[in-house]
Parts: C-alpha cells; structure tokens; sequence
C-alpha cells in the first residue's frame, strides 16, 4: 500500500514506510539550499550556513536559554489548557444543560483573536509570565475543549449498556469504556494543540516579554538578521520532530495499537 | 445442584418513541427453567431481555429476580446479539473486565469452557465471528451467573459454527442449573435449547403462544428437534406471524 493511498494516520503506519518521512525532510533541506546557492542573497543563507551559525548562538548567545524558557512556557499552558479542555469537553458533552449553557462560550473562545486575548491579558495583568501564560491557556482550551466534546458526543451506548449490564462501577467504566474512546480525541487535541501553543507563545513573547525564542526573534528581526531567524527556527523544526517521532508518535501507536497490530 | 432464580415480569406499560410497545404483560419464569422467547424482528424481544438484565427501567411495571428488582439481582450473564466485546482490550482482559479479581488460570478455564485456546493475548478483532461469539459466552460465564439471558447468540454465524455453539450453550446452562432467556426469531434455537417456548407479536405485544416442549434439551434426538421445530413454526403460523 503507497502512503498516499494509506487511510491510517501516519503513526499507524507500519515502520517500514517511516524512512519516506526523513526523505520528505532531506528533500526540504535540499531544496532549500538549492535556492540559496541559486539566489546567492545575504536575505536567504543557505542551510549548511545557518547550521554552523546554531553552533556559534548555542556557545556564544542566547540560544540554549532563550528555548528553554519558551518551551517552559509552552509546556505549562500546554498542560494547563489540557488538562482543563479536558475537564471542561466532558462536561459539556455529558450535560445537555451545560452544554448549551456554555457551548457559545467555546465558540466565541476558539474565534477571539489571539493577539486580542493577548494583549488584554498583557494589560490587566503586566508584561508578566502570568500574563503570558494565561493567554496561552485561553487561546488552546476552546480547541481542547472541542475535540473532547466531539469525542464523549461519539461515546458508542451499547458499551455503557454492556457496563450497567455487568454493574460496573463509575471509576470501572470510565476506565474501562470511556477512557479508551477519548484516546484518539485526546491525541488529536494533544498534537493540534501543540502546534496551536508554539505559535501563540512566540507571538506573544514577541508581544510582550523579554526572553524567549520570539523575543529573540524580535530582535533579529530588527537587524535583519535572516541567519539568526533561521537558525531559530530550525531549532524550533527539529524540536517539534524530536517531540513528534519521540513522544507523540509512539505514544499514539501503543495507545491504539489494538486498531492495527497484527501479533 | 441449586437451581437459578424465578423471574416475574409485569409490565404495566411500556412506550418506545410515543408508541405503546407493551401493556399488561406478564412473564413468569420458574428457577432452572430455559425459556425462549420467539417473535418477529422488531417486536420488542430484546427490550424484555434488557429489563430483566436490570438496564431498562423506564417503564411501569416490575421485574423481579428471586424477588429482588433486576437491577438490585445479583449480576447477569447477559451474551449480545453482537458479542459487544471491548475492541481495545486483548482477550483476556475482556473478561477481566466483568471479573477484575479473577486469576489468570480461572481465565484461561473460562475459555476452555468456551472452546478457546491461546486467544489471552489476541484482539478481539483478530477473532472469527463465532470466536467472538464463544469469548461472549465466556465473558458471561465468568460472573458465575444464576441467570443466562442470551439475545440472538446464533445470528449471522454458519451453520456447523450455530450448532457447535447450541451444543456449548445447552451444556453450560445444564452444569450451571441457570435460570436462563433465550431471544430468538428461529424456531430451531429453540427447539434444541428451551424447556419452554413463549411466542410473543402484535402492538401491544401479547403472549401468543406458550409451549412446554417434553423431553430435556440434552436428550433430545434429532427426530424431536425437528418435531419442536414444527410445531413452534405451526404455532407461529397460526399466530400470523
């Protein structure tokens, strides 16, 4: 079966066909330089350059301090905003009452304009990490708070028959029968969420912070510094692929496993 | 052996989408006895056998198990139409999840009752139909059930698969001495497995027919089974089903 034709998320896929993914980045890099040797412009280094300019931010700048405190950032609005959305989804999807009390409440929440939550954050409470992170937390719960909605909404009742059939406990049956149907809801959140809090939280650090990856950014922006904006955002690319082949990825493939293994 | 328990089934009315699906109906089952319960699809078989396992209750009347209101009986071993196994479960845990205190060797004993070996480690989806079917039937017999309450276990498997499952199932409710309800649209289910055939039809649903069928199932000869068969079809017919 060619990828293309494949309907299985890619996690799912068996391991054979992953080297295509490393390929698909290969091809990126070497189109990239291709461009760079051809248009030959201080405006777009090649990534051979850029490389060797990370080693030199890694040792003699910022680089190493500035992500750590971006990906703490986004690791705790990214958990907040989880855990929350999480809570929040399954309420509504469980309660007609509050879910039509407050479904519009998600609805106005996932079309704010994130600049607006931040800069209204930014203004009442200071150009703080407080601030910061709170509107990280409202741009990605309504998102979160969706997908677990949907996901309890498509809860199939002959497995909550099967549990008051057999009297299981409320503990036994959201382990048992509810849990294991919000998995790929949860991973959708998780991954799209992800996506969501790396982008809000450097648009806001540019915003309004003086440390950070988007910080930086800033200021290489203002000296038109295209290698130090590059060699940020390779960074950034190879981190998101570490987190995505390293965590998510085989998270997803152990937790639904049962769809496809063939053991 | 103790036999299973007595039901009493008394429906004052029962509605289903604005439409009365029964009223004044009245069911007694004695303890041990296998009852099967024949009727049209769509008749409203499966809601009887759903309120004797204690998950309906939205309607006037009582069940009673020895007694008690179902959904206070001790539990069920209630087999679906459709298995309903937990996809995301292996095998084994499948039955765990009716039974978490169970050691593995009274697992594996259950599926050896069923005819299952080496499936622990399986999906459920790994399995055939009638695999699934037998995984049911086990997962049901692991909560030492008093009462069997069996919907359509037959439907949609091949034939030899049918009777090798017919011939499983009269011989666990025969060891168990269970109570046991059988939902069926197939006179032949019944005339293999039932002491008892009860025909139910019509808007509100009435007992039609209520036949004693003689000889045990387990003794039964090929020559009586096909006798009860006629006779059910003729009652049915009569019925105009």
């Amino acid at each position: 079966m060619t990828p293309a034709l494949d309907p299985r998320p890619a996690a799912l896929r068996p391991k054979g066909e992953a080297w295509l993914g490393w390929a698909s980045f290969l091809l990126m890099i070497g189109l990239w330089g291709a461009a760079a040797l051809a248009v030959n412009s201080r405006f777009l280094p090649a990534p051979w350059t850029v490389i060797a300019h990370i080693g030199w931010l890694t040792n003699e700048a910022h680089l190493l301090p500035d992500f750590a405190v971006t990906l703490g950032r986004a690791a705790l609005g990214f958990v907040i905003a989880m855990v929350l959305g999480t809570l929040i989804g399954i309420a509504l999807g469980r309660s007609r009452l509050v879910d039509r009390l407050f479904l519009n409440w998600v609805v106005v929440g996932m079309n704010l304009p994130a600049i607006v939550i931040a800069i209204l954050c930014f203004i009442w409470l200071g150009l703080n990490d407080k601030a910061l992170i709170l509107a990280v937390v409202l741009n990605k719960t309504p998102l979160v708070i969706t997908n677990i909605r949907q996901g309890v909404l498509s809860f199939d009742p002959a497995f909550d028959e099967f549990a008051r059939a057999y009297r299981l406990s409320r503990g036994q049956t959201f382990r048992l029968i509810h849990a294991p149907q919000l998995v790929p809801y949860l991973l959708t959140a998780a991954r799209t969420g992800l996506s969501l809090v790396w982008k809000i939280v450097l648009v806001f650090e540019v915003l309004g912070s003086d440390s950070g990856v988007g910080f930086r950014v800033s200021l290489f922006f203002q000296f038109f510094d295209l290698k130090g904006i590059l060699a940020y955002t390779l960074v950034f690319v190879a981190i998101v692929m570490v987190l995505e082949h390293v965590a998510i990825s085989p998270l997803e493939r152990r937790l639904l496993k049962w769809r496809t293994d063939q053991t | 052996m103790a036999h299973g328990p007595d039901l009493s089934l008394s429906i004052a009315r029962l509605t289903f989408g604005g439409e009365v699906l029964y009223k004044d109906f009245h069911l007694n089952v004695a303890g041990g006895e296998v009852v099967a319960l024949i009727g049209p699809s769509g008749v409203g078989k499966t809601t009887l056998l759903r309120i004797l396992a204690g998950v309906e209750t939205g309607f006037d009347g009582q069940a009673l198990v020895d007694g008690r209101p179902a959904p206070l009986a001790p539990v069920p071993g209630l087999v679906f139409q459709d298995a309903r196994l937990l996809p995301w479960l292996s095998c084994a845990d499948n039955l765990r999840a009716v039974r978490p205190d169970v050691s593995d060797e009274v697992v594996a004993q259950a599926l050896a009752a069923t005819g299952l070996v080496d499936v622990q480690d399986k999906w459920p989806r790994q399995l055939s139909g009638g695999m699934q079917r037998r995984l049911g039937l086990a997962r049901a017999l692991l909560v030492n059930p008093r009462l069997m309450l069996l919907d359509e276990p037959f439907v949609s498997l091949d034939r030899v698969v049918v009777r090798e499952l017919q011939v499983l199932v009269t011989d666990l409710i025969v060891q168990s001495g269970a109570t046991a309800v059988l939902v069926s649209h197939d006179p032949q289910d019944a005339a293999r497995l039932a002491h008892r055939v009860v025909i139910i039809a019509g808007r509100p649903v009435q007992i039609v027919a209520d036949l004693a069928l003689d000889t045990l199932p387990a003794q039964r000869s090929r020559a009586q089974i096909i006798a009860y068969e006629d006779r059910i079809e003729t009652a049915m017919v009569e019925s105009a089903l």
